[in-house]
C-alpha cells in the first residue's frame, strides 16, 4: 500500500463531512427523521404523507450539483466502469440497501453518529466488500 | 416535515457530498483501493459526518426511537450486496442521485438500476412472505427497531 498524495484532499473531504453531518444531525433534530437516502429511493412509490417531504430532499440534493456548475465550481464525475457493470452495480446497490434497510447515509452516517451495533455492523460489511471488491478488480482480475 | 425544510437539508447534504468528493467515483474507488495508490480522503468524510452528527444526535435522541442493536442475516447479506455494487462502480445512493444533475447517461443508468433493485427486493420478500421490512403497510406492526435504524429514511 501507498498513499496516493496527489489526490489526497483531506480539508475539503473533512468539509464537506461536516456538511453531511449538520444535514443528518439537523434533521434529526428538527424532524426526529434519518437521513437515508436507500430509504428514499425506495420510498418514492410509497404514497404516504412524507412523500412530498422526501421528495423535495432529493430535489435539493439534485440541486447542489447544479448550483455548483453554475457558479464554475464542481465537475461532471467520471464514471470508468462500462454499462453492463453500471446496471450491475445499481441493482446490487438498490437490492442490498434495501434488504439492509441502509446505506452509507442512513447506517454509516446516521447510525454511527448514534452508536448503533446494527449500523456499525453494516458499515463494517459494506466497506470490506467494497474494498475486496475493488482489489479483486484492480489487482487479481 | 416542511417541504422547504427537506430541500434545504437536502441542498447542504447535496454541497457536502460534492465537496467531500464522494459523488466522484474515481475518488471513491481511489478510497477503496488499500491495496493500490490509496487516497485516504474519505475517510475525513466520515470523520467530519460522525464528529458533528454524534453531538446532533445526542441532542436529538428524545426524537428518535433508540437505535437498534438487533443483528439479522438480512444486514449482512444485503450490506455485503451494497458493497460488492459499491466497489464496482463507485457510487453510493445519495452521490447516485446527486449526479443525475449532470445527466450522465450511466449515472442515470445507475440510478434506473438501483431503483430496480429495489423493487426486486421487495418483490422477492413478499413472495417470500416476509415484507417485514416494509413496515408502512397500513395496519401493519412496526417494530420500534425497524422504525430507528431499520427503515433507513422513513
Amino acid at each position: 500500500m501507498s498513499i496516493d498524495w496527489q489526490n489526497f484532499t483531506p480539508w475539503a473531504s473533512l468539509a464537506g463531512g461536516l456538511m453531511i453531518g449538520v444535514a443528518a444531525g439537523l434533521l434529526a433534530l428538527r424532524s426526529g427523521r434519518i437521513l437515508g437516502v436507500s430509504g428514499y429511493v425506495s420510498g418514492f412509490f410509497e404514497f404516504d404523507d412524507e412523500w412530498t417531504a422526501r421528495l423535495a430532499l432529493v430535489a435539493g440534493l439534485v440541486l447542489a450539483p447544479l448550483l455548483l456548475g453554475a457558479v464554475g465550481a464542481g465537475a461532471v464525475p467520471d464514471l470508468d466502469a462500462g454499462w453492463a457493470t453500471v446496471i450491475a452495480g445499481g441493482l446490487l446497490v438498490g437490492f442490498g440497501t434495501r434488504l439492509a434497510s441502509g446505506c452509507t447515509s442512513g447506517h454509516g452516517v446516521c447510525g454511527l453518529s448514534r452508536l448503533s451495533l446494527r449500523s456499525a455492523v453494516a458499515t463494517g460489511v459494506f466497506m470490506a466488500v467494497a474494498m475486496a471488491t475493488v482489489f479483486i478488480i484492480r489487482h487479481l482480475a | 416535515m416542511h417541504p422547504i425544510f427537506a430541500l434545504l437539508i437536502g441542498l447542504v447534504f447535496g454541497l457536502g457530498l460534492c465537496l467531500s468528493g464522494m459523488t466522484a467515483p474515481t475518488k471513491v474507488l481511489g478510497f477503496l483501493d488499500v491495496g493500490g495508490a490509496w487516497d485516504p480522503s474519505l475517510a475525513f468524510v466520515m470523520a467530519g459526518a460522525i464528529g458533528v452528527g454524534f453531538f446532533f444526535f445526542r441532542a436529538a435522541r428524545t426524537r428518535l426511537a433508540p437505535p437498534s442493536h438487533r443483528l439479522d442475516p438480512a444486514l449482512v447479506v444485503g450490506s455485503a450486496l451494497f458493497g460488492a455494487g459499491w466497489g464496482l462502480v463507485g457510487f453510493c445512493p445519495g452521490p447516485a442521485l446527486a449526479a443525475l444533475a449532470w445527466g450522465e447517461p450511466k449515472a442515470l443508468a445507475f440510478v434506473a438500476a438501483m431503483v430496480a433493485g429495489t423493487l426486486l427486493q421487495r418483490l422477492l420478500a413478499t413472495l417470500a412472505g416476509n415484507d417485514s421490512h416494509f413496515g408502512r403497510r397500513p395496519g401493519a406492526a412496526i417494530e420500534p427497531s425497524l422504525r430507528s435504524a431499520g427503515a433507513c429514511g422513513a
